[in-house]
């Protein structure tokens, strides 16, 4: 068995409020990718989602701080490295981010091929201006774009789609190992949903990128990206496994609960009513005895209130649940 | 569809262009449309279709270009009294953060909104009354007690706009893409809430949405917009199993779902610029 990019061991992060108070956003998470594999996170916003792939970067900035446990990229530990360092040997090269608001996300002053060329350089690309044109040419031809307009044109320019493929095809220019993709669709419509994504698995195909871990709310979305996928609840994993497992075989009372509070347009689903969680996820600011999910759950038992569930392998995945 | 139910909208080739010259944008093309009361419409369509300018036509927020705008059989071209036109026809906005102010709390607008009616209510009665719409939206009155916007979630703020329209009672509600800002969960349970007030207020409610899924499940019909027109009609049955038009196939061939192939691995992708 061949190392992983990236391992991730028991990580916790934290928030410090203005009154000093802990708040555990992600709690205890472990997990390994390997060369080729698309990890999918799902879950409520507020889960720690995002809060975790800063984690994954190694980007823990007031007010995230990090607990503990070890994140590490080829073998690199990420953990106490500072900023600048992190920025000139990992991000970009070995890890990258497509943010979620990636429409917003390009400065609008600026022509594409300086942000470009900005990016290369604060990333410590040494290199001649004319040999950096030039891969930039040869990368956004190779993404699709027609090199010469998109590189001479301001942000405002260009359509929905063709600015969401310039963030990606930036993003990537430095060849990075693990690309983060946080709800890289969200704004977008099916159509150019369906063209970003087609892109992301080109990039793959082509090896330009390694593996990617890919954030959403979405399970049918994830359902045909993923290849391994992980439910997050209250800062921990609660399911995880491949998606054929997760999706259709789904244990935990919590992944069955989010594959019914789908609306799905397929024929014959019409009536069927989707159901729903009251209620809200436990504050984390407290300590919380036993199963986070406990208070939400539909077949909840008296003790799930005190026994705290460990990750259990159930049927080949991992399960945080005492019967499922 | 309700048959039976007399005509509540009734839209003779309603079109709103903006700019002119090499930047004549034409955002809704002749739509004619008929919308029953007690119907629930829905209509879909890719980001940048038109459909929120649809919107915001039915709402009056912009004046239409040419065509005509009939509200119970009356034109809406020469009426002024938006007043009592707004008593009637409510929204539900996208965005609840933008919708409220965020500098007073939200009892406090909530308890605005009684303004709009015809009827003074007293201060006493006003109060009575938000508490009622808060727990018609299942929320305890003392948990936004002195809250404001943004102390709360996404999709209690999204209920919030719903006790709005309750404390109203609007006969037609406009529903601008409600739900794109929360996650799947919320959105189910924001739906039921939505039409639970639908049942009991009788109102007629036009859905604005760009997911499909969700018009399948809510409408007793689907208009499809493409390029500010509408392309495609019909009961959702309808227009999701035998889609007429090649925009409408494409729309639907584009949705991921579950247990239906979507792109296949390895593919070589089309270019787009």
């Amino acid at each position: 068995m061949t190392e992983p990019i990236l391992r991730v061991n028991n990580l916790s992060l934290y928030y410090l409020t203005r009154f000093n108070e802990k708040v555990k956003a992600v709690d205890g998470v472990s997990f390994d990718l390997n060369q080729g594999q698309i990890l999918g996170i799902a879950g409520e916003s507020g889960c720690g989602k995002s809060t975790l792939v800063n984690g994954c970067m190694g980007l823990t900035i007031p007010p995230l701080f990090h607990g503990e446990g070890e994140v590490a990229i080829d073998g690199e530990n990420l953990v106490g490295m500072t900023i600048e360092e992190n920025r000139f040997k990992i991000l970009g090269r070995k890890i990258c981010m497509i943010p979620q608001g990636a429409l917003n996300s390009l400065n609008p002053t600026r022509r594409i091929k300086d942000l470009a060329m900005d990016m290369m350089v604060s990333h410590g690309e040494n290199a001649d201006k004319k040999e950096i044109a030039e891969r930039l040419r040869e990368r956004f031809f190779k993404i699709g774009l027609q090199a010469d307009k998109v590189l001479e044109a301001f942000p405002v320019e260009l359509p929905a789609g063709t600015k969401q493929r310039v963030v990606i095809g930036i993003s990537t220019l430095l060849n990075p190992r693990v690309v983060i993709a946080d709800e890289p669709t969200s704004a977008l419509d099916v159509s150019t949903q369906k063209a970003v994504i087609k892109l992301l698995f080109d990039l793959m195909e082509a090896e330009i990128i390694g593996s990617m871990i890919f954030i959403t709310h979405e399970l049918p979305l994830l359902r045909h990206v993923a290849s391994h996928i992980a439910i997050m609840y209250a800062g921990q994993f609660v399911e995880v496994g491949t998606t054929q497992q997760v999706v259709f075989e789904s244990c935990h009372p919590y992944t069955k609960a989010l594959m019914g509070a789908m609306l799905s347009a397929e024929v014959g689903q019409r009536h069927r009513k989707p159901v729903y969680l009251e209620g809200a996820p436990p504050n984390l600011k407290n300590e919380i005895q036993g199963c986070r999910f406990a208070e939400r759950c539909p077949s909840a038992r008296p003790n799930c209130k005190s026994i705290f569930p460990p990750l259990r392998p159930v049927a080949g995945r991992q399960v945080r649940c005492a019967y499922a | 569809m309700p048959n039976g139910t007399p005509v509540i909208f009734e839209a003779k080739a309603l079109s709103k262009t903006f700019g002119n010259g090499i930047h004549k944008l034409k955002a809704v093309d002749e739509v004619s449309f008929k919308i029953h009361e007690q119907e629930v419409v829905s209509i879909v369509g890719e980001s940048g279709c038109g459909k929120t300018v649809l919107a915001k036509l039915l709402l009056r927020l912009e004046k239409p270009t040419s065509g005509d705008l009939l509200f119970r059989g009356k034109s809406l071209l020469k009426d002024r009294d938006y007043l009592s036109y707004w008593r009637q026809v409510q929204t539900v906005f996208q965005d609840p953060f933008s919708a409220f102010n965020q500098f007073y709390t939200i009892r406090s607008q909530l308890k605005s909104s009684f303004h709009l009616l015809e009827t003074q209510v007293s201060d006493r009665e006003m109060e009575q009354r938000v508490d009622e719409a808060l727990l018609a939206v299942n929320i305890k009155p003392n948990e936004i007690e002195g809250k404001y916007p943004f102390e709360l979630s996404g999709g209690q703020m999204q209920r919030m706009l719903l006790a709005r329209v309750f404390i109203l009672r609007p006969k037609v509600l406009i529903a601008d893409e409600p739900t794109s800002m929360v996650d799947a969960s919320s959105r189910s349970s924001i739906l039921d809430y939505l039409l639970k007030l639908k049942q009991e207020l009788n109102m007629t409610i036009v859905f604005i949405t760009h997911d499909i899924g969700l018009a399948y499940y809510i409408s007793d019909s689907i208009y499809i917009m493409h390029h500010g027109k509408l392309i495609e009609q019909g009961t959702p049955d309808d227009v999701m199993l035998h889609p007429k038009d090649i925009v409408t196939r494409k729309l639907l061939e584009d949705i991921p779902q579950l247990h239906k192939s979507w792109i296949p691995r390895g593919g070589t992708h089309e270019s787009a610029s």
